[in-house]
Order: C-alpha cells, then sequence, then structure tokens
C-alpha cells in the first residue's frame, strides 16, 4: 500500500489542462491538409496520391471542379508532398468536427490551360460551419458546460460496427490520466438504455448493421449519434463494398462528425463537446426556436 | 540443393512437379495433386515443420485451377517452404488437413467460404467468415465484383451448440461489449460459475479487406495494411511494404531497415505496457493502470514525435520510410525510452507487490502446451505454452540481425505467465531500441522503387507484438495486387482463447481474454 501512495505522490498530476488552454501536441503531428486554392497550379498530383480520394478532381471542357471531403481525409500529408507549388500544406489543426457532413467539404472551380494547369481560381465554396458557436464555447471549462447545459452528467455508449480498433484506442485513450473524460462529467455506460450519446466508430459494416440499430433503438430519446474518424463518417479507406455500408450516416442520422484516422483524443473531446450542444437543442428546444 | 529436398523428391517425386526459389528465403513447391495429407505429415513427423498458414488463390482465368497454399517452416531454416497444389474448378474440393492439424481448422474454413473450395473430410465444415444468413456468395472468387450489393438478412444469423444437462445454461455476450472493445460474439455454456465451453462467433467486422487489396494501386494499399488491425498498424504496413519490395527483388536502405525496427518495437511496447495496465485492472489493481496508460501516453506521443502519428501510420512506405529523422527526434527517442525504462520498472515491481493480484492470475486461463501446439498458436500467448517462436529471430527482417535479444518462453500458460512474457519482452525491446538508437540512421532512409513487374508472389512474415503476421502477395499489371492474403496472429489463438477458459469461472473470463488481446478486425478483416 505504501509503495502504491509513494509512486501516486512521486508522479504528480499529469492531466493535460486542454481544452482550458491549447493543446501541448507535437509540432510533428498531422493535422488538417490546408489549401491555397489562388496558388494551386495542379490539383492532380495530389488527387492521384490521395489514398481514399479524399481529393477529386472532375474536369470538363476547359474547367475544372477540385472536391477536398476532410470527412475522407486520412491525413497521410501525401497531398502536401506532392504538391510542387506548395500549395497544399499540412497544418496541426485537429478542431475539426461539425455538425453538418457538408462543412467538411470545401470545392475550387479553376480554368484551365491547354497543359491541363490551373489558369484561374473562379470561384470557393466552403460553408460557415452552422455551429461556430458551439466550437467557440469549447475552449470554456468543459465541465460547467455539461452541467450548465444538461444539468446533469453525460452517458456515452460507444459501438465499434466495423473499426480497425485505431479509433477504440483514442477513445480508450480518453478515460487515461492524462485526457482523463470523468474530470468533465462524461462517462462512458455499459448500456445503451442510459446512454444519451452513441459513439460509432468504423465503416458500418453488413455484419454489425443490426447490432447498431438495436444499440441505437434502445437508447430513450432524446440522443445524439456521433460519427468516428474517417470511417465513421464516409466509410474512409473501406468505402463501400459487398461487406461494407460505409458511413454510420448510411444507417441512421448522425449529429456530429469527428474527422481523423483515428481523432487524436483531444479532436475526439472537441467533438463530443460539440455534440453536447446538439443535445441541450433536443432536450430543451424551446430556448433554441426551431 | 540441400538433402532435405532430394529426400522429398524421392519421396515425393511422383507428384512434385517443380521445385522453385524464387527468393532465398521462399521456396515453392509445386503439386500434382490437391491432396497434401501424405507430404503434410511427412513434413510434421520427420521434420517436425510446422504449418504456419493455408489459404487459397483464384487461378482459373490464367492457369485454369485455383491453388492452395500450405506454408511450412522448420526450425532452424529460415527458408519458409510453400506448397502450392491445385484445386481443379470442376472438381472444387480438397482433402482436409483439420483433423490431425486443428491448427488449420479456421483457415480451411475461411478456404470454403471465400472460395467455394470444398475442404473434404472437415470436422466443423460450418461456415466461419460468412455468417450463416449470408447468400450463396464467395467474395475471393475473381467473378465476384468488390461492390456486389446483397440481399439484406433474413432470419437467424448463427445456431450455436446448445447447452445441455440440468444446471447448465447458456449466457450469450455481444457482439457488442460492455466496454469500448471490438465486437463479436461469444456464447458460454456455464455450469453455476464455471465454464463447461465457450462458443467464439467472429468476423462481425468483415470488411472486404482481402479484395479490396486486389482494387488498389499498392502505394494506396499501404494504407489499408495500415488499418487491418489498428495497434499493430506499423506492423501490418511493414508486413505489406516488405512483401511488395520482396516481389519488386528491390534493396531497402539500412537507414530505413533501422528506423522500421526502431518503430516496431515501440508498437510492442506500446501494446504491452497497456496490456500489463490492462490485466491489473481486470483483477481490480486500477492503480496499476492508470501508470501503465500513463506510460502508454507517453510512448505514444514519441511516436508522433518520430512519425506524425499516434499510431505510427503514415511512415512506412515501400522501398523504406518516408520521413528521415533530426537529431532532436533522436534525442527525444533515447530520453523517452531511457524515461520509460526506469518508469516499466516501477509498474512491474508496483504489480509484483500485490500478493492478491498474483494470486487471481497464477493458475488462471492455462493453455497447456500440447494445446498450444496442436492448435498452432502464435506470438505472446504460444510463447507462455511453450511455444519458442520469434519472427524476429527465426526469419530475421529489417535490422533484427544486427541485435541481440531472447526470447521469452515459458510452459506454464496462465494469465500471469502471458504477462511475464511481456514484462520480458518490454525488457528485451528497449535493449534493442538502445542499440538500434546508436546505430546507422545516416544515409538514405527510401529507395526509388522500380516498375514492378506482374505475377510476381512474395511471402512476407512481421513479429507484430501480438505474434506472426503473414502477408502473402501476387503482384498484377498496373502497379496492382492480384492478391493479398493477410493471416494476423489472432486467427489462431482465438481457438486457444476457447480452450484456456473452460473450467474457469465466467467472472476471470474478462482477464483472461485481456491477457490473450486478439484483435478482431485483425481476425475478421
Ligand atoms: S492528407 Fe488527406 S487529403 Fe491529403 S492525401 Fe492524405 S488523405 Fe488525401
Amino acid at each position: 500500500m505504501f509503495k502504491i501512495i509513494q509512486k501516486t505522490i512521486a508522479t504528480g498530476i499529469v492531466t493535460t489542462k486542454y481544452p482550458g488552454e491549447p493543446a501541448q501536441i507535437s509540432e510533428r503531428f498531422r493535422g488538417r491538409p490546408s489549401f491555397d486554392f489562388e496558388k494551386w497550379k495542379d490539383a492532380r498530383d495530389a488527387a492521384e496520391v490521395c489514398p481514399t480520394g479524399a481529393i477529386f478532381v472532375c474536369d470538363e471542357g476547359d474547367s475544372r471542379r477540385v472536391t477536398v471531403d476532410y470527412g475522407l481525409c486520412v491525413f497521410c500529408g501525401l497531398c502536401a508532398e506532392a504538391s510542387a507549388d506548395q500549395a497544399v500544406r499540412i497544418t496541426q489543426e485537429f478542431e475539426l468536427a461539425s455538425a453538418d457532413r457538408r462543412n467538411l467539404i470545401l470545392t475550387a472551380e479553376y480554368s484551365l490551360n491547354t497543359d491541363r494547369t490551373h489558369r484561374e481560381l473562379r470561384a470557393v465554396h466552403r460553408r460557415l460551419g452552422d455551429v461556430e458557436a458551439d466550437v467557440e464555447s469549447v475552449g470554456q471549462k468543459a465541465r460547467e458546460k455539461i452541467q450548465k447545459l444538461l444539468r446533469r452528467s453525460l452517458a456515452i455508449r460507444e459501438v465499434d460496427a466495423g473499426s480497425c480498433n485505431g479509433c477504440e484506442l483514442e477513445i480508450v485513450a480518453l478515460n487515461n490520466p492524462v485526457y482523463d473524460l470523468e474530470r468533465f462529467g462524461i462517462q462512458f455506460v455499459a448500456s445503451p438504455r442510459h446512454a444519451d450519446m452513441l459513439l460509432v466508430t468504423g465503416p458500418v459494416t453488413r455484419n454489425m448493421e443490426l447490432a447498431l440499430l438495436k444499440t441505437y433503438q434502445a437508447m430513450p430519446e432524446p440522443k445524439v449519434v456521433v460519427a468516428v474518424g474517417a470511417c465513421g463518417i464516409s466509410g474512409g479507406i473501406f468505402g463501400k463494398n459487398y461487406a461494407s455500408l460505409g458511413g454510420v450516416d448510411n444507417v441512421m442520422p448522425v449529429d456530429v462528425y469527428i474527422p481523423g484516422c483515428p481523432p487524436r483524443p483531444q479532436a475526439l473531446l472537441h467533438g463530443i463537446l460539440l455534440a453536447v450542444g446538439r443535445l441541450r437543442e433536443k432536450l430543451f428546444p424551446e430556448r433554441h426556436g426551431s | 540443393m540441400s538433402a532435405f529436398f532430394e529426400a522429398l523428391q524421392q519421396k515425393f517425386g511422383a507428384q512434385i512437379q517443380s521445385i522453385s526459389a524464387e527468393r532465398e528465403e521462399e521456396i515453392y513447391v509445386l503439386f500434382g495433386d490437391p491432396d497434401i495429407r501424405a507430404l503434410a505429415e511427412y513434413l510434421r513427423s520427420a521434420v517436425e515443420a510446422r504449418l504456419v498458414t493455408v489459404f487459397a488463390e483464384d487461378r482459373r482465368s490464367a492457369e485454369g485451377v485455383f491453388f492452395n497454399y500450405y506454408v511450412f517452416e522448420r526450425k532452424g531454416d529460415t527458408r519458409y517452404l510453400i506448397v502450392r497444389a491445385p484445386v481443379r474448378a470442376d472438381h472444387p474440393e480438397f482433402p482436409s488437413l483439420s483433423a490431425e492439424l486443428p491448427a488449420v481448422n479456421w483457415q480451411e474454413r475461411e478456404i470454403q467460404d471465400w472460395f467455394g473450395l470444398k475442404a473434404d473430410g472437415h470436422p466443423n465444415p460450418r461456415r466461419v467468415a460468412l455468417h450463416d444468413n449470408w447468400p450463396d456468395v464467395h467474395p475471393l472468387c475473381k467473378d465476384f465484383p468488390l461492390e456486389t450489393v446483397l440481399p439484406p438478412f433474413e432470419g437467424e444469423r448463427h445456431i450455436y451448440r446448445p447447452a445441455l444437462g440440468e444446471g447448465v445454461f447458456q449466457v450469450p455476450v455481444g457482439p457488442v461489449h460492455a466496454g469500448t472493445i471490438e465486437p463479436g460474439h461469444f456464447n458460454f455454456a456455464v455450469a453455476g460459475e464455471p465454464i463447461l465451453y465457450l462458443q467464439l462467433r467472429m468476423f462481425y467486422t468483415h470488411k472486404g479487406t482481402e479484395k479490396l487489396f486486389e482494387k488498389l494501386p499498392i502505394p494506396k494499399a499501404v494504407f489499408l495494411a495500415e488499418s487491418i488491425s489498428g495497434d499493430s498498424s506499423f506492423s501490418h504496413g511493414t508486413a505489406f511494404c516488405q512483401a511488395v519490395e520482396r516481389a519488386a527483388q528491390m534493396e531497402v536502405p539500412l537507414r530505413a531497415l533501422v528506423m522500421r525496427t526502431i518503430l516496431l518495437e515501440l508498437e510492442r511496447i506500446c501494446n504491452h505496457v497497456a496490456d500489463i495496465g490492462a490485466i491489473a485492472t481486470d483483477v481490480g489493481f486500477v492503480v496499476a493502470n492508470a501508470h501503465a496508460s500513463r506510460l502508454k501516453e507517453m510512448l505514444v506521443s514519441l511516436n508522433e514525435q518520430l512519425t506524425g502519428n499516434r499510431l505510427l501510420r503514415g511512415m512506412v512506405c515501400v522501398g523504406g520510410v518516408r520521413r528521415g529523422w533530426d537529431i532532436v527526434q533522436l534525442a527525444s527517442l533515447r530520453a523517452a525510452v531511457d524515461a520509460f525504462a526506469s518508469e516499466f520498472q516501477d509498474l512491474v515491481a508496483l504489480i509484483d507487490s500485490s500478493e492478491s493480484t498474483r494470486d487471481r492470475l497464477e493458475q488462471t486461463g492455462v493453455l497447456r502446451p500440447e494445446k498450444a501446439k496442436d492448435l498452432g498458436v502464435v506470438g505472446v500467448a504460444g510463447r507462455a505454452s511453450g511455444m519458442d517462436l520469434d519472427v524476429r529471430r527465426d526469419h530475421p527482417y529489417a535490422a533484427y540481425g544486427r541485435y541481440s535479444f531472447r526470447v521469452p518462453v515459458y510452459q506454464v500458460g496462465d494469465v500471469i505467465h502471458r504477462m511475464q512474457v511481456r514484462v520480458d519482452e518490454v525488457n528485451e525491446s528497449l535493449g534493442i531500441l538502445r542499440s538500434a538508437a546508436d546505430d546507422s540512421l545516416h544515409g538514405d532512409f527510401r529507395a526509388q522503387v522500380p516498375p514492378i513487374p506482374a505475377d510476381r508472389c512474395a511471402l512476407s512474415a512481421v513479429e507484430g507484438w501480438r505474434g506472426e503476421i503473414i502477408h502473402w502477395i501476387r503482384t498484377g499489371p498496373a502497379n496492382h495486387l492480384e492478391r493479398c492474403k493477410i493471416k494476423d496472429p489472432s486467427l489462431n489463438n482465438w481457438p486457444a482463447l476457447v480452450e484456456a477458459v473452460q473450467g474457469n469461472i465466467i467472472a476471470d473470463f474478462p482477464v483472461i481474454n485481456k491477457s490473450f488481446n486478439l484483435s478482431y478486425s485483425g481476425t475478421d478483416r
């Protein structure tokens, strides 16, 4: 017993201050690739190497439409390596969760030169997050937020609907002493009947569809569904095939999407807090108009 | 040709059509017959060969037949012997080996499911990979398109053997478990507390991975390999790249080999320390887990420093690794290894000092060595039950030939020995890491990849933290693969879990399961 106490005292407090303070992460971490559409002279190289098709090029006559989908991105960094003009840059941004799938998609339209490089940027379409307010409030004390918003703690039921287990590793890490999710009043529960939030990973496999739906149906209203990782959002590298149904929203409505492969613990926390906002809207619809 | 192959020629000359070595380490024996029972028996009894894996390939359009592949290895020989046996398309049957070699029970049934070839005489020929309510399809046949949309499910998934007898009842668990873990179904038959037997239903996370490998260009397929089993991303990624490098007959620069070795060992200690903590938690020693998960987090941050990703993804590539390390990174590697080493000793001492923890782990979930051998158990679980196997030593790859390390083997096969294997291995890994960090870390880290010729076969093995990972590929035209067979160590170890839980009380199941810590996704693919 003495040994245990000694070790505990010697170790001290290791818990991170995030989200109260910015996350301390390695400068090598690969987060969101960012695109300087003005500067981009040719999207084809990046599209060619992108393993999941997150960068997609569609040419019609002398115009090109480039689509970037963060919901497919596995943050490999190949696009930045492949873009000779340095218009693609890997940033350290990881707070990418969104309540709207469309917010994760950017498109740019170009006119083309005869060698099919970009002549002129015609338009960039990016949807302004309709959830910006929530994202901004993540910096506040999350515990207060949850208690104030929900007037109680938050119960999450996690379901692996076919993942490689990478996302689970990071979800489990949320409970380690460094991230210590319970300090916010968030707990993982075994029974869906006690859960407010369904956290789903993986492309939904044909063999897991039924179990996932049953878990969802067993949860009391109101409830929110969070799709985790590239696979949970879009099927990721697996996509849709004879055994995989692709992203979670092919099976049930999704409230929040958390990009990553897998999303790091802070990204998960950010997405979960975003989903708390959605849950509040469902709990107290009168305060949110409609 | 060695005496061994002459003996083989003499005994089976009539059926052996050719013996060829595509590479020094891989000898292919082309057999004339799908019936390899006598050959397998000879290899097992005369040279004590181990059947590593069995899989099939649809070669109907190129060669008019299917082929079964039987990969053997024997002690003290770094070569793999691969028997290639044709199975006729108009008579899609092959004699099963499972009655004599239970280790291939699931794998032969996989061949039935994926290719529609019947394992004749199989003691339990039911479906294993395709659930019972799937239509009659064989997804790895070339005429089955990846994107096929199958009709919706109807009816029962799987009929379990009933639990009969007074006071005997069934406890079904899953596929969704209580904790944050992967899905699978466990069906316990219990008499009061003790478990009579356990039936497993896996393949809930089957996502068409092997088929998908046939559709992706090789550089993209590396990312699929990294997603076979999340906790083994780097090992599976490396196994895949190695297979391609062998097929392309290319050299990988030494610096890359050393870096791969370092990252493979980091993956190992990361998972081992987490498992040691998780085993402690399952018997109520939560403080130990708090320390273990903090240590894991320390390594995961190092992973990120070294590769940009906490799971070591996006680092390995065909030809080497994608980035070199600078002095700062190497310094953090050395510092983290030292810091981890001393903290790890504290953790082990902490667990050792807890009598009640040891008490719960000793003689719990025993897997006897004879059983382990029968079932072909590999990796940590195998070494705790007398299986003296380690790919790093037996078939050296990456830079393992340059460092010395010990392979811990125990005979007892209980939970505490599966934990002890992990403790010993972490200590050995720290030695490897220290030597490798001072090894040749300059020069090229990535070789130019030559055009990869079509129709080359290559086998690659990696000792992942869980055990032996096998990738076998056949290249196709235009930088694609014709076939990619993946064998995760979990596949053979699930039946061992069934064996180990028998007679234990159901309350001990979680800790026994944790001591194996098998990958569902690696199994199901
Ligand atoms: S970082 Fe994302 S967008 Fe860029 S190549 Fe990789 S997966 Fe594609």
